[in-house]
């Protein structure tokens, strides 16, 4: 039904076009799903912009570039007629849906532009459609949420009203760019599902645009995946995911943190993808590729047939194995018991809630309420939950960044809460954080060099400059980056090299336990990988301790060897690794696991679907918090706060249900 | 050789001062490469830079002005030298035949004679009514008054021709400074240098076209014409340049570390600090703004009448008016920058280098200086060269209603405060006020095009 011919388009910048999609081709038959795959900046988006002709104003489509949809050229077509098709035949759908919705319209006026625009619809009639296509896309009381505007909407019901936006049109084509990147895993099942099922009424095609194998599994029939701007292997999903083909594709496999992995150093992608204004001639991946042969220098690869429906630009003709498992790094299985380097008590964050003239205290924000947690020396403790639920907030804490409310933090025996200024600083040495945001975690006005140094200035242990010189050095090779770094800025360096050297800072004042709020989560999935292993081998090395952050279950998998589930400001469940992800008791840790999309062919276990969204922590359920949620709730659950009931030396569960 | 002693007024001091920062400021621009990265975007901006060039060139005239003197007056020898009353400046000392020639009263541009009717005394035919000739305008003509369309012509071609030599010359010296041999030429014209020469060099040609023929006119005539008293307009015009830009700068200079401390303790610190930060400004913004000058004004006015013995001369009077009117202006103006740097140190706090300087229990006081002042750097920048045309026109206002610069001291406010009377009067005097507003809506332009070329170069989400 899209037909994609060689399709090249680029942006201009100084007079110059810097191609971002370098002649693909590709098409979508009708009631298909076929997913372009991809790291951040091989021209995934600027492609589906290029199909709905909404390119930024410097944005360019090469002659001899054509898009057939339903054998009519939409690049001939005028703006006009464009604007025809655009709603009314290709919906697109985008990432963030918090952006996406016009605030300061309703909802309901909203939907009403596109039935206005491409059917014609008003008054009674559009309302009667609106309410319809809302209670299509699973929201409960339409009528109501008609009138509501955007800002009354949680993030999942956003995108499912941008959902019922596009489908307003009745379009044969949805182009979903990253639906569900901005969601939680227990949301983003919901929509992905919602996607399918849409999907099987209508007839409708979808071209998904992703980087989540695990989305891909989930929902793609047929898969292309790009890189650096062009289209390296086209295959169906058996294909795919049995017999990959393409090195790229392979590492992208070999790259992805699991459990059969652990222990094992993940296999990584060296470098990054090119940038724009130095596209290699030949092979684009010819210099990060581990099969790399003296032709893929010299000549582009043409497109090679595999078998039906596989085809790859590829010059290596070389087994579909994924490369072999990595030297093993032993897994540092120490005692559990050995003594609790940190242990945190019913640690309380509590944020006011101001109103009125004089700022009286109206209500609390229980971001965090009554956590308790151990870390020992040299293990990893993995903290996981949803967004919004307290977990980074319990993570600054922990290091006096926000000022807790009640409760004890203990290291190493001396209590943190309502400690001075002055002995606190001493503490401070033995706890750090990674941050999540590689971008806004370094200051752009300082030098590597000087940002690294800032700690041992602050907490006096090398003061002096040629000596702090030699430490900046000495951590700038250990965390992989060449001495020189030390004189530039961070604009210089790419989202992984600069997590590298906030890993450098944290660790430059030689802590024992490290806080890592998501520090992957910004980072593409090869990079994902450097910064794991990194991680992990610093731990082998300096035994350091982490609380690693994260809402990513097969980091835990791979990394973590204690877990711990937050739900709305408490632990619901914790154990083991094994104990959690193998026998997970609370509800809400079975729903979150069920919940993940597997980056496997493996036919899904019927998923545990929750219904809605974590309550707001300002006015949580009375209760067990979860009860609204919760499948199996009873009146108990509504009444009383569940007792942490033991399973095991290391196993706990909050729940009615368990004990 | 006559005598002189320099004098030096606190506004010089400040100027210099000025001077001086803005030098150490661009040798530690030129140590630190995000910032050089941006001024050369600044540089890079053809409309930015021809903006700037204009404005170099009422800073030089300001900057000529700030130079005083009084000089010697002859006495006896062996006595103790005594000197003028009258403070001159080297901007005067250059102007000396456009500030001694006066007129008797209003003439119009290129006129030979008064604007007004007199009664002449002609030896033997009593007296009449006419036009009088002037002391000094078209003086070389003499009784060859119809003349002076000619003469003015000629004037202004050979000083044009003179321009486009000296033109000639600067792109010579430009181009060979771009690339040796003819590749200069080619690169500035394609646009091809990283430095908009082709923007500067143009409007070097544009402001050497006028300019030149101007002052080679302003010899023989006035080509502005003269106001009241006779005294010729163009000196006016160069005379307020001075006071423009020291409302402009000084003004900035008072506000800015008050924003700039103020702005960054509420922001990061919160709380009550905040609070009452806060209401300070509030407070300061909703009293209407003039009148509170005014009050100022009055008052200060009060104090230097009541203490003559304070000033030796008219001009140390009038300049410590000008710094207390600037000082007051500051005192007023800072509320708006303070609330843009706060929003933004507010939204700074919350980043995560921020945390982690916090993390390591960096202090407070290390952490603003070291990581929240430079990167508000870029706002107080936009903010300083953008303040300058409001506070410029300000100074207009505010002499306008009779509050603003001592009323010896030429400004444009005064110029076109004195055009009230002018334009109500038949025939009207046009001269004055149409000089002083192109001269000023010059100045402002400038000063906007280029607070808009920094603030693209700034901005981060250009960058």
């Amino acid at each position: 039904m899209l037909q994609i011919k060689n399709l090249r388009l680029g942006f201009t910048r100084d007079s110059q076009l810097l191609v971002a999609v370098d002649g693909i081709s590709f098409t979508v038959a009708a009631g298909e799903t076929f997913a372009l795959l991809g790291e951040s900046g091989c021209g995934k988006s600027a492609t589906a912009q290029g199909i709905m002709r909404l390119l930024p104003t410097n944005g360019r489509i090469s002659a001899g570039s054509s898009i057939q949809f339903d054998g009519q050229e939409l690049l001939t077509l005028s703006e006009a007629e464009m604007r025809s098709v655009r709603g009314k035949r290709l919906a697109m759908i985008f990432q963030e849906p918090a952006t996406s919705l016009n605030p300061v319209l309703s909802v309901g006026r909203q939907i009403g532009e596109v039935l206005v625009r491409h059917l014609g619809l008003t008054g009674a009639a559009a309302r009667q459609r609106m309410i319809a296509l809302l209670r299509q896309v699973g929201i409960a009381d339409p009528e109501r949420r008609l009138d509501e505007y955007p800002f009354q909407l949680s993030g999942g019901m956003k995108q499912r009203v941008m959902i019922a936006m596009a489908l307003a049109g009745e379009p044969d084509l949805l182009i979903a760019d990253e639906p569900t990147t901005a969601l939680d895993v227990t949301v983003q099942a919901q929509i992905l599902d919602l996607l399918a099922q849409l999907q099987i009424d209508r007839g409708m095609a979808i071209l998904l645009i992703t980087h989540d194998l695990g989305v891909v599994a989930r929902m793609a029939q047929r898969i292309g995946v790009m890189y650096a701007g062009e289209l390296v292997e086209v295959a169906s999903r058996e294909d795919f995911f049995e017999r990959p083909r393409h090195p790229y594709t392979q590492a992208l496999f070999a790259a992805l943190p699991d459990i059969r992995r652990r222990g094992q150093a993940l296999t990584t992608i060296p470098g990054q993808v090119p940038a724009l204004d130095a596209m290699p001639a030949a092979c684009r991946f010819a210099g990060r590729c581990n099969q790399v042969m003296t032709v893929c220098q010299q000549i582009s690869p043409e497109w090679r047939i595999v078998s039906a429906g596989h085809q790859l630009r590829c010059h290596w003709t070389g087994a579909a194995e994924i490369p072999a498992a990595t030297p093993r790094l032993a897994l540092s299985e120490q005692a559990s018991e050995s003594p609790a380097f940190l242990s945190v008590d019913a640690l309380q964050v509590h944020f006011p809630i101001r109103r009125g003239l004089l700022q009286r205290t109206v209500g609390q924000v229980r971001a965090v309420d009554g956590v308790a947690l151990t870390i020992s020396a040299g293990r990893t403790l993995a903290l996981v939950g949803e967004s919004g639920c307290g977990k980074t907030t319990v993570g600054k804490a922990l290091l006096q960044l926000i000022k807790p409310t009640g409760g004890s933090v203990k290291l190493g025996g001396t209590e943190l809460v309502g400690l001075k200024a002055k002995r606190l600083r001493a503490a401070r040495r033995h706890m750090q954080m990674i941050f999540q945001d590689p971008f806004a975690s370094l200051n752009p006005r300082l030098r590597v060099g000087e940002i690294i140094a800032e700690g041992m200035s602050a907490l006096g242990i090398e003061r002096h400059g040629a000596a702090q010189r030699t430490a900046v050095a000495a951590l700038l090779l250990q965390v992989g980056l060449p001495a020189g770094a030390a004189e530039r800025y961070p604009h210089e360096f790419s989202g992984g090299q600069r997590q590298r050297i906030a890993i450098a800072r944290a660790l430059a004042v030689q802590p024992e336990l490290l806080v890592c709020d998501e520090p992957t989560s910004a980072l593409d999935v090869s990079v994902q990988a450097q910064i794991l292993n990194l991680l992990k081998n610093l731990q082998e090395e300096l035994g350091v301790a982490y609380l690693f952050i994260t809402h990513n279950f097969a980091v835990v998998e791979y990394l973590a060897h204690d877990v711990a589930v937050m739900y709305l400001g408490r632990i619901v469940e914790r154990g083991k690794t094994e104990e959690i992800l193998r026998t997970p008791r609370h509800p809400y840790t079975r729903a979150l696991l069920s919940a993940v999309p597997a980056p496997t062919l493996d036919t899904h276990p019927a998923a545990i679907r929750l219904a809605g969204e974590a309550p707001s922590p300002a006015n949580p359920p009375s209760g067990c918090h979860f009860h609204p949620r919760c499948p199996q709730a009873q009146d108990i659950c509504r009444q009383s706060d569940p007792h942490t009931t033991h399973l095991s030396q290391t196993h706990a569960v909050n729940c009615h249900f368990v004990s | 050789m006559m005598g002189f002693e320099i004098v030096i007024l606190w506004s010089d001091i400040l100027i210099w001062l000025l001077v001086a920062a803005s030098g150490g400021l661009a040798i530690l621009i030129a140590k630190n490469p995000p910032l050089l990265a941006a001024w050369r975007r600044v540089g890079a901006n053809r409309v930015g830079m021809a903006a700037a060039t204009v404005l170099l060139a009422f800073i030089v005239v300001g900057l000529l002005d700030s130079v005083h003197y009084r000089l010697q007056l002859e006495g006896k020898p062996g006595t103790q030298p005594s000197y003028a009353i009258e403070v001159l400046s080297a901007l005067d000392a250059m102007l000396t035949p456009l500030r001694t020639r006066n007129e008797k009263t209003y003439s119009e541009p290129f006129a030979t004679r008064l604007f007004a009717k007199e009664s002449i005394d002609l030896p033997g035919q009593g007296s009449i009514r006419d036009y009088p000739r002037l002391k000094h305008g078209g003086k070389h003509l003499g009784e060859n008054e119809a003349a002076v369309a000619g003469d003015v012509t000629t004037t202004a071609l050979r000083a044009a021709a003179l321009a486009l030599v000296a033109w000639l010359v600067l792109a010579a010296l430009a181009a060979r400074r771009v690339a040796s041999g003819g590749s200069g030429w080619q690169k500035i014209w394609r646009g091809e240098t990283d430095f908009a020469w082709n923007a500067v060099l143009i409007s070097v040609a544009i402001m050497l076209l006028i300019l030149v023929p101007l002052f080679s006119l302003a010899g023989q005539y006035h080509v502005f014409g003269t106001d009241k008293v006779g005294q010729d307009v163009l000196y006016q015009i160069l005379k307020s340049i001075r006071t423009g830009l020291i409302i402009g700068l000084v003004t900035t200079l008072v506000m800015l570390p008050v924003a700039i401390l103020l702005g960054m303790t509420a922001g990061y610190f919160g709380g009550w600090v905040d609070d009452l930060i806060q209401y300070l400004y509030t407070v300061l913004n909703s009293i209407p703004g003039v009148l509170l000058i005014a009050a100022a004004v009055l008052m200060m006015q009060v104090i230097i009448d009541t203490h003559p013995q304070w000033f030796s001369t008219v001009a140390e009077r009038a300049d410590l008016r000008l710094l207390a009117l600037c000082f007051i202006l500051g005192i007023t103006s800072w509320t708006g920058l303070c609330r843009l740097l706060r929003g933004e140190t507010l939204k700074l706090r919350e980043l995560e280098y921020i945390q982690a300087a916090q993390a390591f229990g960096v202090a407070n006081g290390r952490i603003i200086v070291r990581h929240i002042l430079p990167n508000l750097m870029h706002i107080v920048i936009i903010a300083l060269v953008m303040d300058f045309s409001g506070l410029v026109l300000a100074e207009a206002v505010l002499s306008y209603v009779g509050i603003g610069v001592d009323p010896s001291m030429t400004s444009f406010g005064t110029m076109i405060n004195n055009a009230r009377m002018e334009l109500g009067r038949e025939p009207v005097v046009w001269w004055s006020l149409a000089a002083a507003f192109s001269a000023m809506f010059v100045l402002v332009l400038a000063a906007n095009l280029f607070a808009d070329a920094v603030r693209d170069a700034f901005d981060p989400r250009a960058a």
